[in-house]
């Protein structure tokens, strides 16, 4: 785990989100949400949890962003007609960063290094999620189920009663 | 010159490559070594695709019964180098009202994706790029980035018809996916690892010294290998599913708006994605490097490689030879309707074959558990309409 | 030279709080799901980051937790947008000042 990687990530990754909070254009805001998705997946690798990386990546770029720029297509109307931001959101985010930098600089225990580990390979988190994690595995198809039966009664209703 | 020698020849020549810099530090050792495989990877496979893209007029022509390009050089092989000049030297044309910096990026990222796909197939013994654990998931994982470089070309032109060409590639990309990645799980199951170095290796021995251990001689790899072609075919827009570039349709889907060297690269980028697709199914199904008799193992492994993807390549080509186009919404149905259950027959399947005790037995089981989903499927989805007799109002 | 744990839950902290300013500053419903991406996307970082800096060897439970909040983010994000485009159908806006009546 070298610095400079992480420095060049957390620039990349940050820029990334600032971009997607703050450009008018709602488009270009979706796709530089794509970039911070590739930071925190880079971040993932960096930290050894590879899978999850891909997953990240696989999960949200294949389907979280092609899902929103989708729902921009379809709604599209009022692309650009949100320009000023709102400086009490403002305030209370730059409240709650400081709170959490305060916090974390606070706590000396939390400036460690990371220990020697073993690789975390695809085999080790299968054998975890089909013993201990069971249950939140099924809980979670469960809940995916649900969700996509929910997002698609949700977007057919509607189209019904237009006719 | 021993066969072994032979077959590892690659692997000595980067040895031999890196060997000056025996006292450097580790990340640049690491650094230059990345850097060989993959201009390895840029160069054999810009070389495919040049040699592709002309072979491919040449078929085509066979089988429609014409020539095909045969002015520039020795029967017209230096066809690829007249079009790259001509795609070099062509106006970089920017429509005014389009997305200046989604319309640059996307022939990038496009690109970008094809490329990093082909990095983790095994291309002979010891030869895959990238060593990952979770192979096929990265594989995946950048193919399904494809997806938003489509949506951004088609956005960024600000065009009906770019955005009508991505609306449709990317709806039957999605809708496809599923059956593409559901079709790899069984053979994920059964090898129990995602990294293709794996799942190669499970693929090696020989009954009897003459029957490969390929997946695809099992009911259910067989099975899986065709639906995975399928949806290869679809992932890659080539012809029985190229609507989203229909030319008769909507001009050139969402690359209407790119010319000059943009133009060429996402067409590379296509051929790319072909590639890789079918890199993978000769990883996943087709055995890998393995020979297919165990008395031809003297051959290098990557030229077995190499033979099977031009194999699949030519049966691209070929497809594109023989059938039409489809429609939308034959493609839609088709993919929800007959690929997506007979993937998850193929989980089952391949299940049964494996409790079975992978013999003759299982063979059998797994066959009836297939043919069965199959015969009910295309007895629940006959949908040929009766159609009344044709009345003519006014031809008689 | 390697990072230390704090450096990470800064970087993720202020991926939070950015998070959070998209959430709370933009009108645009789509924005706000932009935004509640970014929070759990920093929140799924910190997972990540105490299993690595852990005492080891332990299960890894802090990337299972992960994974799973990937796909309940997944969940999130297809019923959110759905949503959107429910409302955007019946009120032709999608701007979240606007919805303001009770009685569709």
């Amino acid at each position: 785990m070298n610095s400079v990687a992480f420095l060049v990530i957390a620039i990349i990754t940050l820029s990334g989100a600032l971009a997607a909070a703050a450009l008018p254009k709602l488009i270009h805001a979706a796709l530089s949400l794509v970039i911070v998705f590739v930071g925190v997946a880079a971040y993932f690798f960096l930290l050894g949890a590879e899978f999850v990386g891909l997953v990240q990546v696989f999960v949200y770029i294949g389907a979280v962003a092609v899902l929103i720029v989708f729902t921009i297509l379809l709604t599209r109307r009022e692309l650009t007609g949100d320009r000023g931001i709102n400086w009490g959101g403002a305030i209370v985010a730059l409240a709650v960063f400081g709170g959490l930098l305060w916090t974390i600089l606070k706590t000396k225990s939390l400036a460690i290094r990371a220990p020697q580990i073993e690789p975390l390979t695809v085999k080790r988190i299968g054998e975890v999620l089909m013993t201990n994690y069971v249950w939140p595995l099924q809980c979670v198809g469960l809940v995916l189920t649900a969700a996509l039966i929910g997002a698609l009664i949700l977007v057919m209703e509607e189209k019904r009663e237009e006719r | 010159m021993s066969g072994a020698f032979l077959d590892q020849i690659f692997l000595r020549a980067k040895e031999w490559l890196l060997s000056p810099l025996a006292g450097a530090p580790d990340w640049l050792i690491q650094i230059v070594s990345s850097l060989i495989n993959i201009s390895g990877v840029l160069g054999v496979f810009l070389t495919l695709f040049a040699a592709i893209s002309v072979l491919e007029r040449k078929i085509l022509g066979r089988m429609q019964n014409r020539y095909g390009p045969n002015r520039v050089g020795p029967f017209g092989l230096f066809q690829p180098v007249a079009d790259g000049i001509k795609m070099l030297i062509k106006e970089d044309v920017v429509p005014a009202r389009a997305d200046k910096v989604v319309h640059f990026l996307a022939p990038i990222l496009v690109a970008a994706t094809a490329i990093l796909a082909l990095g983790v197939i095994p291309y002979g013994r010891n030869m895959t790029p990238f060593t990952i654990d979770g192979g096929i998931l990265f594989f995946f994982a950048v193919g399904s980035t494809t997806e938003l470089a489509v949506f951004m070309a088609g956005w960024g032109s600000n065009n009906k018809f770019s955005m009508l060409g991505a609306m449709r590639a990317i709806a039957q990309m999605v809708s496809y996916e599923l059956p593409l990645i559901l079709t790899t799980l069984p053979v994920v199951m059964i090898v129990g690892a995602l990294s293709p170095d794996a799942i190669v290796a499970a693929q090696g021995g020989y009954s009897f010294g003459v029957l490969p251990h390929w997946f695809v001689t099992t009911p259910w790899g067989a099975a899986a290998f065709i639906l995975f072609f399928i949806s290869g075919l679809v992932e890659s827009n080539r012809t029985p599913f190229d609507v989203p570039e229909g030319e008769s349709e909507i001009v050139a889907g969402h690359m209407t708006e790119y010319s000059g060297f943009k133009y060429a690269t996402f067409f590379m980028a296509e051929y790319f994605g072909m590639f890789a697709i079918s890199g993978l199914a000769v990883t996943l199904f087709l055995g890998g490097w393995h020979s297919p008799i165990a008395a031809l193992n003297f051959i290098p492994s990557y030229f077995w490689f190499f033979l099977k993807l031009s194999a699949l390549l030519f049966v691209y080509i070929w497809v594109r030879g023989t059938l039409p186009r489809t429609r939308v919404d034959q493609i839609m149905n088709f993919a929800w309707k007959f690929m997506l259950p007979m993937a998850f027959t193929l989980i089952v399947a391949a299940a049964v074959w494996h409790y079975q005790g992978r013999g003759l037995a299982g063979w059998l089981w797994s066959l009836a558990v297939i043919a069965i989903v199959y015969f009910a499927l295309s007895r629940l989805l006959d949908t040929r309409k009766k159609f009344a007799p044709r009345t003519y109002r006014f031809a008689e | 030279m390697t990072p230390t744990l704090q450096l990470f839950l800064i970087v993720s902290a202020a991926l939070f709080s950015i998070g959070l300013l998209a959430a709370l500053s933009r009108r645009h419903a789509i924005f706000i799901l932009i935004g509640i991406e970014l929070m759990l996307a920093a929140a799924n970082l910190n997972f990540v980051a105490f299993w690595r800096f852990g005492p080891q060897p332990q299960p890894p439970t802090g990337v299972l937790v992960a994974i799973f909040s990937i796909a309940i983010a997944a969940a999130e994000a297809a019923v959110g947008l759905a949503l959107v485009i429910a409302i955007y159908r019946h009120y032709r806006t999608t701007n979240v000042d606007k919805l303001d009546s009770l009685k569709g």
